[in-house]
């Protein structure tokens, strides 16, 4: 099981710094905001590969916090770009 | 048994862990707003359902089970309404490539 929660860290690593590098490149506002849902999602199944790999429920509501945030963080920003234009 | 068990989540993770890997080059990769969203919405969402399932058949109580269960349930929900909304402003706004699309019913149906 360690070994398989390694590769999984390598794998979510690699993963967050491509949508880091998505953040930061985007050209327009509607693309930072897809690439910050995407990291945020890529947090919660980090934190559900730490939870099945322990087998411990600490982290559980984390991680339904973390999933309600990306939501609602994604629709305010997609309604604010619809009145100030996607710069 | 526990053999079983423990094959399936190692199984699960990894596909979890490639999947959100697999919609992270598709993010970097793909050109346009509306072919990003794509990889965001389907790759991720199965991804977050195999985590969440992985976690529920190895956590121990049953409370613990079901928000999981619920996580996954809302990440399905959620994840097509999020995406839908973005894509949709940024065609409102007239960027992200919606100004070349070869055929645009909603342009028409908004006029």
């Amino acid at each position: 099981m360690t070994i398989v929660l390694t590769v999984c860290g390598v794998l979510l690593a690699a993963a967050s710094l491509l949508c880091l590098a998505r953040l930061i490149m985007g050209p327009t506002l509607a693309d930072r905001v897809i690439a910050l849902d995407a990291l945020l999602i890529v947090v919660v199944i980090a934190i559900g590969v730490w939870t099945a790999g322990t087998g411990r429920g600490t982290y559980v509501e984390a991680l339904l916090v973390v999933a309600l945030m990306a939501f609602i963080g994604t629709t305010t920003v997609a309604r604010f770009i619809e009145r100030r234009g996607d710069t | 048994m526990n053999t079983v068990i423990a094959v399936l989540t190692a199984f699960m993770l990894l596909s979890a862990s490639m999947l959100a890997l697999l919609a992270a080059i598709g993010l970097l990769r793909f050109d346009t707003v509306m072919a990003r969203t794509h990889p965001v919405t389907k790759a991720i969402t199965l991804g977050v359902v195999f985590a969440c399932v992985a976690a529920a058949i190895q956590v121990d109580t049953t409370t613990d089970t079901m928000r999981l269960l619920l996580v996954a349930l809302f990440q399905i929900i959620t994840a097509p309404i999020a995406a839908h909304m973005v894509a949709r402003a940024a065609h409102r706004v007239g960027s992200g490539g919606s100004r070349d699309l070869p055929l645009d019913e909603l342009r028409e149906a908004e006029r």
